[in-house]
Order: C-alpha cells, then structure tokens, then sequence
C-alpha cells in the first residue's frame, strides 16, 4: 500500500502489518508521520510529533 | 480475561511485539495513544475503558510521568509506577537513590547554576562526563576535555535556557572496555543481559546510535548489583546500565523506565516481551 507524502508528494509505502501510531518516513524528503488510521486500503497520516528533549527509554 | 493495555507516544518495535505477545498469550491488548488521553478532577476510573492493568510505554519522560499520576489517581494499577518512574527519568534522582542504597556508581557531582559548574569543573579535573538530567539514546552526553570544552557546553546550555539544562550533572571518565552492559530486570529476575559495544569512532555505546549487542555471561556479583540497583528504584520492569571499570568492577550508571529491548531480543535465549507480559498479569491478579 502507498499513500502520499504531505510535504513533497512522494509515494510512501506502508506494509501491511503495520499499525495506527507506527511512525513512517518518506523516502524523499525524510519528513515523518505517523499513521491515525488504518482500515483496509484506508490509510490516514499526520505529522508525527518532532523529538522532544525529554524522549528516551 | 485479562485486558492489558500498553500506553504509547509511538509504535516502536517493542510496541508492537508486545502487542502481539500479549494477543498470542490469550490475554485482550489494548493500545492506547498518550497523546490523545485528556483527564478531569472529576473523571472516574469507569469513564476509561483501558485495561486490567496499565503498561506505560511512552518515550516522553514528562508525558509519561504525568499521564502515570493521572491514572494512579484513578486508581489504576500503571507499570512502573509513578514513584519508580520520576527517579529513573531522572540521572540525578536515580543517582541519588544508588548512593542510598549503596549501589556502586561513578562520582557525580551536581552543580545549580553555570558558574558554579565551571568552578567545579576545573576543581574536579578534566576529563569529565556531562549529561543532561532527563533524556536518553546518549544525546548531550558529552565528553569535556579541557576548560574550553567546559565553556562552549556553558554557553550552549545558557543558550537552552530551560530550566533544567542549568542543571549540572557531571560525572568522573570512567576508564573502561568500548562497551557497556544492559540488565533487563523484571521483579526480582534478570531476564537479558548483553554488552552494548560502541560503534567504530564513538565513545558512547548507545544502540541508538549503531552500538551492537553480545549476551553477557552472568555471574554473581553482577547479578547482585544489578537486583540491588533495579530495588534501589523501586523494582518493576527496568533496564540497569552498568560499566566495568577497570578498577573497581562494576558501576550502574542508569536505569531505563521504559526498557528497550530490540537488542537484547537478538542476542538473549529468554523470550523478553513475553516475561514482561507474565509479570504485568501477575501484578493485576495480585
Ligand atoms: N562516566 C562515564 N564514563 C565513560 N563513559 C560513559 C560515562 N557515562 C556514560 N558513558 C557512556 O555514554 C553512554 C550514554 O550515557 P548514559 O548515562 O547511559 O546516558 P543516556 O541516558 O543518554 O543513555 C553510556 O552508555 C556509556 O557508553
Ligand atoms: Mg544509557
Ligand atoms: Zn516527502
């Protein structure tokens, strides 16, 4: 499945294992999403929150 | 049937096999987004249909803490609490509760204020290792080899200016092998250990940031202190990092909340998401 990119318009590929709140990058621009909805063929993005100091394990 | 519910800011893949470790294991998982939860003075445990017990998994330090007391408060049952939580985001706290328990750490020294820390700084001798309080993945750890290198973190720490990056910790060199160990506890049961060497041209032997993984042999002295750091916390599901200094044997540098386990899985015989799912089913039926 492809969906597409929100800032360059580039082709993502999402696989079909993958779930609502997995991060995606596009391989063009490197911007990075993260999926909201996954219904079938439906797929749905937003941007993904950029890294905050705080992250980590 | 047990409902477990795995709090997250995003799908790592820790995520998503404990997800299905826990689909597998016959229990109900519920994946729940941090960032979309939202709290009220007035809201009752029954208004949130999450789970039998709560695994907090969100890579926001400050999230993750704050949506932990908020479902405390509710009366949830959260791994890891609250309590273990603010200490182990914490490299200060955590520090302080090493020393407590007499659990072997580098020499740390904490300093308030940037003229404070560069007065400390030249007093202690370089080199010296400073860290930021609360992060990971080893970014802004930095090695300072002389006073210039002391200055230039000053002025970019000033330049932060948030509140907590004009808090120093800074931390003796330790002389040890290009590698690290990494402890994943559970209870009172080390589940995976490994050595974390550093990748060519880096001293910090983060996975984060190209490390590769080896499984550690334990033996009892290891063992010891990695259970005494793990209770120093308040036990529960951690990572223990610990150093072998040449000197003096081992030192637990940091311990991680919400453990990542993608290299220990590769290397470690134990089925790690699978133990930390018995024991979050454990605690619930406790
Ligand atoms: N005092 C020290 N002496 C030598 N190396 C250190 C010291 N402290 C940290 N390191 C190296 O830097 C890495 C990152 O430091 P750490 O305290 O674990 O911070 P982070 O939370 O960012 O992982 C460690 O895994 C270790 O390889
Ligand atoms: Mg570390
Ligand atoms: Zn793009």
């Amino acid at each position: 499945m492809n969906i597409e990119c929100k800032d360059c318009g580039a082709q993502i590929t999402v696989t079909q294992d993958s779930m609502v709140g997995e991060i995606i990058t596009c391989p063009d621009c490197g911007a990075d999403f993260e999926i909201t909805l996954k219904k079938g063929e439906l797929i749905e993005i937003k941007p993904a929150e950029s890294v905050g100091e705080d992250w980590g394990q | 049937m047990v409902q477990v519910c795995v709090i997250y800011d995003k799908i790592r893949f820790e995520e998503r096999i404990l997800h299905n470790k826990i689909t597998e294991k016959g229990f109900t998982s519920n994946l729940v987004d941090g960032k979309s939860l939202v709290f009220n003075t007035n809201s009752e445990k029954v208004d949130f249909e999450l789970g039998d017990i709560i695994f907090q998994r969100e890579i926001s330090h400050y999230r993750g803490l704050y949506v932990t007391s908020c479902l405390e408060s509710l009366g949830f049952k959260v791994i890891n609490p609250f309590s273990v939580s603010e200490i182990c985001g914490n490299k200060l706290l955590t520090s302080l509760a090493l020393v407590k328990h007499h659990v072997p750490t580098p020499n740390t020294s904490f300093a308030f204020s940037s003229s404070s820390a560069l007065q400390l700084m030249d007093k202690l001798g370089y080199p010296l290792v400073v860290k930021p309080l609360v992060g990971s993945w080893g970014r802004g750890v930095y090695l300072i080899k002389d006073r210039s290198a002391a200055e230039i973190l000053i002025d970019s720490r000033e330049e932060i200016g948030s509140p907590l990056s004009r808090i120093y910790y800074i931390q003796e060199k330790i002389d040890r092998p290009p590698r690290d160990i990494r402890c994943i506890v559970i209870a009172e049961n080390i589940v995976a250990s490994i050595y974390r060497n550093a990748a060519e041209n880096e001293w910090l032997t983060n996975v984060a940031i190209g490390g590769t993984t080896e499984q550690v042999q334990m033996n009892p002295e290891l063992e010891e202190i990695t259970l005494r750091a793990a209770k120093a916390v308040g036990g529960g599901i951690l990572g223990i990092d610990l150093m072998e200094d040449t000197k003096r044997g081992y030192l637990v540098h940091e311990i991680n909340n919400t453990v990542e386990f993608r290299g220990a899985s590769m290397v470690s015989t134990q089925d790690i998401p699978a133990a930390m799912i018995d024991y979050l089913v454990h605690e619930c039926r406790k």
